[in-house]
């Protein structure tokens, strides 16, 4: 229990959003109207990629240091499931733009960065599925994916913010930190994040176990 | 050897192996020149906002033929015999100056080329000749880490290109933006922006090259 209280934590965290996001007050606003609670499973998808990414960056840079096969596994299956819950932040986010701005896909330049950051991180696994050599692979891939990550910030986090954005917070749009995030809403986002990113995480060493596993029996 | 004089005498070699066979910058040029007279022979005539992006499409794809082979013509042995030399920090830096110079006649000549055949509606001449530089300077150093990379990887052509274009990306938003500004003859400081992130980009990206490079020569 004392290892595994985190887990328990993500549940909780996890149940209360889906609940309370679903049924707690929120404030009625023009356009958003009622689909301004996915707020509470689209943002949180972007935060738990990023911290995944940023997790798998720094496993390859201890890959690096240590030459140690646990660390490369480690950081691919942390750029796995931060891929994965980046096509969620994509398809929540595409579902939202549908009911909001009428449409599935604009030439928003956060959509496109979003899109290009998870390009990045698909040409990682492909790099490392075009060569076979495992100790080679797994440094070659921590090269890359070092290298691709300073990009990967700057393209989701900076070019965005340089030009309008129909998201909230850009290009003159009111960000929801303003006045739309009530203390209400807080009650729930925060938890949101916390319990996906946790969830994130749980996912991510399962996998890795799995991975551990795998290797052990095929090397026997 | 120092690391200065080390890096030095590389770029000579590289300039002389380059001087010696042309074949590279020649096979480059008559690229850019067959590139710009397709374009010319469907486009005829472009908006201005199309120009600026047909310009850096046909740059890009000439940095990649140009920049993707700098480390995939150089043989294993005789890689091994330059690492017993120099420090892999010089070959690095050394290649990336190098690349950056063969960007900057590249795309001047480019331009040049590309002026006489489409004509141009260049607001602000000197700006717009920054954009090129930046943009030959941010090609050399993205393509110049990716190629290193991809060559380690059995120097696949596709493998390049998957791992070239969404780092690239960005640094070519950022460019094109920077140039649409100049075409425009905006006012410099509205461009201001653009060009800090450009050397920003710039400056992590080499950082980053520098850093990693010793861990990817080794075999």
């Amino acid at each position: 229990m004392t290892k595994n209280w985190w887990k328990l934590l993500a549940v909780v965290f996890i149940i209360y959003t889906i609940i309370a996001g679903l049924l707690f007050k929120v404030p009625h606003l023009a356009i958003l109207h009622e689909s301004i609670r996915n707020l509470y499973f689209h943002v949180p998808m972007w935060f738990t990629m990023t911290m995944l990414f940023l997790s798998s960056v720094i496993y390859s840079i201890k890959y690096l240091k240590s030459g140690n096969e646990q660390d490369d596994l480690r950081a691919v299956e942390f750029a796995n499931v931060g891929l994965i819950f980046g096509i969620l932040g994509l398809f929540t986010g595409s579902l939202w733009a549908k009911f909001t701005w009428g449409t599935w896909w604009t030439t928003d330049p956060k959509l496109n960065s979003a899109l290009i950051a998870i390009l990045i991180y698909l040409a990682y696994l492909v790099l490392r599925g075009s060569l076979d050599e495992e100790q080679k692979r797994a440094r070659i891939g921590a090269v890359y994916n070092i290298f691709a990550f300073p990009v990967m910030i700057v393209l989701v986090f900076v070019l965005p913010r340089m030009t309008d954005s129909l998201h909230p917070g850009n290009g003159g749009n009111p960000g929801f930190g303003n006045y739309d995030l009530d203390s209400n809403m807080r009650l729930v986002f925060y938890p949101a994040c916390m319990g996906w990113i946790l969830l994130g995480f749980w996912i991510a060493q399962i996998r890795f176990r799995m991975r551990k596993m795998e290797n052990y029996f095929l090397s026997k | 050897m120092t690391l200065y004089s080390q890096v030095q005498s590389l770029i000579k070699k590289e300039l002389v192996l380059e001087w010696r066979s042309k074949y590279a910058i020649n096979g480059i040029l008559l690229y850019i020149a067959a590139t710009v007279f397709i374009c010319y022979q469907s486009f005829k005539k472009v908006e201005p906002v199309t120009w600026n992006a047909l310009f850096w499409i046909i740059m890009l794809f000439a940095a990649i033929n140009a920049v993707a082979k700098s480390f995939m013509n150089e043989s294993k042995g005789r890689q091994l015999y330059y690492y017993t030399l120099v420090s892999p920090q010089a070959i690095i830096i050394s290649k990336i100056i190098y690349n950056f110079l063969l960007m900057i006649v590249l795309s001047v000549i480019a331009l040049f080329f590309y002026n006489v055949v489409f004509g141009n509606s260049i607001g602000d001449v000197p700006l717009y000749l920054v954009s090129v530089l930046l943009g030959s300077l941010s090609f050399a150093t993205s393509f110049t880490m990716i190629s290193a990379i991809a060559s380690k990887a059995g120097n696949n052509a596709t493998l390049m290109a998957v791992l070239s274009f969404p780092v690239v990306i960005p640094v070519l938003m950022a460019i094109i933006k920077l140039s649409k500004n100049a075409m425009d003859g905006l006012d410099r400081s509205v461009s201001v922006d653009e060009m800090m992130l450009l050397l920003g980009i710039n400056v992590i990206i080499s950082a980053t090259s520098l850093l990693l490079f010793p861990y990817l020569w080794r075999e």
